[in-house]
């Protein structure tokens, strides 16, 4: 994929210092429409931090974020998500009391109509068919009514990227979407997100720790060590760079 | 002029009093993640117990160690093992709604199988006042201030100067860091309930002669502990001291020179006031949100 | 029990009690009026603590507001169901100035606000003679004529006050079933995730909280009716403190949670109060005692409250990972 034209997410320069430890060290990257990055790095290379500073969970201590050239630094996570972003956790974060087809109206009813509209809305929020949609995509059916926080942990994953992608957000950043899945569905869910991209054509950032998972899925990868970027490119390249293969020995 | 000073040092004295009772109550959620709806009681059941040696025949000293003795083993020990050891790990809110349950019984028990009655407490320091340039201030407030302050320098020193009490400050700022670093965890908490049982039986001593011993007394200061927590900052140690002093000072002057209905009430003002311009406490620095 | 049988039940039972009132003795039937105008606030409650995940210690603070909104406005001659609806936006007005701070700052603030809001309304209603008569309290608080019906007999006001508590109870249902119910239980399990998927978290809960707050108004509306005279006792801390209990014993979150709940800390004590046996006698001096007790055995054994128990045989074994 060409990686010309206007970037849609563009990231200047962020930094994060915790005391004197640079958890984010001055790192620039820029994300086109439609397109998937991949972020990979040993554990503490700050991925996370550099997520959380995108998505307002946290004040980056400088630099700057442009979402379509407007500046978002610092953010709330609200307002992030009302400009169209969205994301998923490393750990698992569903509703637990809810049943999975609520998970997933929660997860966008909140964008149609003001808050008072929505008191009188119908119950599914006009959601329902969209949410079944989302949960024969997931192969949710036979635990749809059930409560989310009963489920097995590989099943709340999936509800969580579901989640995440119910509203068809444009910039959709996952991290670590692979941990904790059986091995066995991995496949499947680079599927689904391949699928969900070129349906919903949103732009995704994934943090990822299976090699082979990001590799297959992502045109554009990121290497990160120590909150810098070491290595940035196709996936082939950034594979066999000396530096990125040191960096991960050296572990 | 005088009245004045006057207020200003009973007032330090009775914020003492709430600083001792809040500095455990900090010490708690700092170490253990409790919040203790029941502080107030902690306060409460030390001083029946002082009455109960007192009727026994004991002298006051001795009837205070017993007490201190007592309060540790039951308020410290029992309260961690039998309530908070096997709640915490469903979360903040069941322990603090058992620790409102435990704050009843705790009332009621006294209430129906003892007395509903107040009962007169002897003060531990001599009757009488000191003057000095027109300013007459009480042998209880300057005694009060005399041990409140010596249990405060001497447990600032204890957590700034020992081992343990190092070890213990590591355990309140993170608990995971101190585990890693060989800190025996499990027995730090431990040190921080006993200190707090400790800090209420001081504080019973010096409060309930003013407030009698009564089986709700613990309501009033119980509250008294939270908001000097909150006021001060709720993850400084130094906060709860201050919150409690500024809240003493100025619950006597209010009542002095506004209405003394309306003491009681100064404790939720300045909560609203620094909840609104200061939230993290007026010596609390703020925390970032975790994920 | 089966979901379609449910309605049913409940109609059968309110019938039940609407014809059982009236071979009650007079005492029984104000217990139960009691029962309602507690379950009124409690339900509000519930949608706070329950179901939108906010502590709050100061529900006995706006059923006292809107029993003194209540007691001066019926006094100067305003017609009932124009006090009932003053009095809830009073209510939902307060909630919303006072949690607009607390919630500033921590999600436990609210409950130290709270508790801390309830005690300076208790000292107000105590202090401020001139208004809320103070200790003495205000007298002959005359009960509502509702479309030229008198509601002044016992039986009747029952039956008024049980009827409003249908209607309040239908409409937190609604209320529940609607985007914003779901809005509150994503608040409740997760804010942080919710807050990312654009639920503005301090709105739902400033509105949980309000809704909760109003509650408790429109029931201390009837409390005022019911008892014709009140005093700030009744409004005390210690009365929050009951009613979060109430909600939480019975079952938080649960739709009929807190009609156990209040069962346990109004109708009970009174029962064991008015008995003539011994036994019964002994336990209503020691009834708070076991009460507590109780609830800290609750707490570690079943954290979601008595009703929860029906999930213990429900759950499929092994479901967890």
């Amino acid at each position: 994929m060409s990686r010309a034209g206007e970037p849609f997410l563009e990231v200047n320069d962020v930094r994060k210092a915790y005391g004197a430890i640079k958890a984010v060290d001055g790192v620039s990257f820029r994300v086109s429409p439609g397109e998937i990055v991949g972020v990979i790095g040993p554990n503490g290379s700050g991925k996370t931090t550099l997520f959380n500073s995108i998505l307002g969970q946290i004040k980056p201590t400088s630099g700057h974020v442009a979402l379509r050239g407007e500046d978002i630094t610092g953010m709330s996570p609200l307002e992030l998500s009302r400009r169209g972003v969205g994301r998923t956790f490393q750990t698992l974060q569903v509703f637990g009391k809810l049943s999975v087809r609520d998970n997933l109206i929660a997860a966008a009813q909140e964008f149609r109509g003001s808050i008072a509209s929505r008191l009188f809305a119908p119950p599914d929020a006009g959601l329902g068919e969209e949410a079944e949609r989302m949960i024969a995509l997931f192969r949710l059916q036979h635990v749809a009514h059930l409560e989310a926080g009963t489920l097995s942990y590989g099943q709340q994953k999936l509800i969580d990227i579901a989640m995440a992608f119910m509203r068809k957000p444009q910039l959709v950043l996952l991290d670590e979407p692979c941990a904790g899945v059986n091995p066995s569905l991995v496949e499947e869910l680079r599927e689904l997100l391949v699928t969900l991209n070129r349906e919903q054509g949103g732009s995704f950032v994934v943090i990822e720790h299976n090699m082979d998972f990001i590799m297959r899925l992502c045109p554009h990868v990121i290497c990160m060590v120590e909150g810098k970027v070491l290595a940035e490119g196709p996936p082939a390249a950034v594979q066999s760079n000396r530096q990125v293969l040191e960096a991960y020995l050296g572990n | 002029m005088g009245d004045f000073v006057q207020l200003i040092v009973s007032g330090t004295a009775t914020g003492a009093i709430y600083a001792l009772a809040a500095l455990g109550f900090t010490l708690l959620w700092q170490a253990a993640g409790v919040i203790n709806f029941a502080q107030g009681e902690f306060v409460m059941l030390p001083a029946f117990a002082m009455l109960f040696w007192i009727a026994m025949g004991a002298p006051l000293w001795l009837a205070f160690i017993l007490s201190c003795a007592m309060s540790m083993l039951v308020l410290g020990y029992g309260f961690k093992v039998a309530i908070v050891d096997p709640l915490i790990k469903h979360g903040v809110i069941p322990l603090v709604i058992a620790t409102l349950g435990l704050s009843i019984a705790v009332k009621s028990t006294i209430r129906a199988g003892y007395s509903a009655e107040a009962h007169p407490f002897a003060s531990p320091f001599p009757a009488g006042q000191l003057s000095i340039a027109g300013i007459n201030v009480s042998f209880a407030d300057i005694g009060t201030l005399l041990l409140a302050g010596a249990i405060v320098v001497g447990l600032q020193a204890f957590l700034n100067r020992t081992v343990t009490g190092r070890a213990m400050q590591a355990v309140a700022q993170n608990t995971e860091a101190a585990r890693v670093l060989g800190i025996d965890v499990r027995r730090m908490v431990l040190y921080v309930f006993l200190i707090n049982a400790l800090l209420a039986a001081v504080a019973a001593l010096l409060i309930t002669p003013t407030y009698l011993a009564k089986f709700d007394m613990g309501d009033s200061i119980g509250q008294k502990a939270f908001f000097a927590a909150i006021i001060g900052g709720f993850n400084q140690t130094r906060g709860a001291l201050l919150g409690g002093v500024l809240i003493g000072v100025l619950e006597n002057l209010v009542g002095f020179y506004i209405s003394p209905a309306y003491k009681e009430g100064v404790a939720l003002v300045l909560f609203l006031l620094v909840i609104l311009f200061r939230p993290e406490g007026l010596l609390g620095k703020s925390e970032e949100r975790k994920v | 029990m089966n979901r379609a049988l449910r309605p049913v039940l409940l109609v059968a039972v309110l019938v039940a009690l609407a014809i059982a009132a009236l071979y009650m003795k007079r005492s029984d039937v104000y217990l139960l009026t009691l029962c309602s105008v507690y379950l009124m606030a409690t339900f509000g409650l519930n949608l706070t603590v329950g179901y939108a995940g906010q502590m709050s210690l100061g529900q006995a603070a706006f059923f006292g507001i809107g029993a003194y909104i209540a007691a001066l406005a019926l006094k100067a001659g305003w017609p009932f169901l124009v006090v009932l609806p003053v009095a809830a936006v009073a209510c939902f007005c307060v909630g919303l100035a006072l949690g607009f701070p607390a919630l500033r700052v921590q999600h436990h603030y609210l409950a130290f606000a709270t508790l801390g809001f309830n005690v300076l309304v208790f000292l107000i209603m105590r202090n401020e003679e001139k208004i809320t008569g103070g200790t003495f309290g205000i007298s002959g608080i005359p009960r509502p004529t509702i479309l030229g019906v008198s509601t002044n007999g016992h039986v009747a006001f029952f039956y008024f006050t049980l009827a409003s508590l249908v209607v309040l109870a239908l409409v937190l249902w609604w209320l529940l079933r609607s985007p914003w119910g779901r809005a509150f239980a994503a608040l409740r399990d997760n804010p942080i995730r919710a807050e990312s998927l654009g639920v503005n978290i301090t709105a739902y809960t400033l509105l949980a909280f309000a809704i909760g707050a109003a509650c408790a108004g429109i029931g201390g509306v009837y409390y005022a009716s019911l008892v014709e005279f009140i005093e700030p006792g009744p409004f005390h801390f210690s009365t929050s403190l009951m009613m979060l209990l109430a909600v939480i014993v019975g079952g938080s979150g649960r739709f009929f949670g807190p009609v156990l709940g209040t069962i346990i800390i109004i109708l009970l004590p009174e029962v064991l109060r008015s008995s003539n046996l011994e036994a019964l006698k002994f336990m209503q001096k020691w009834y708070l005692v076991f009460f507590g007790v109780a609830v800290v055995a609750l707490m570690v054994w079943l954290p979601g409250g008595i009703l929860s128990i029906a999930d213990r045989f429900r759950k499929p074994p092994g479901s967890r990972k």
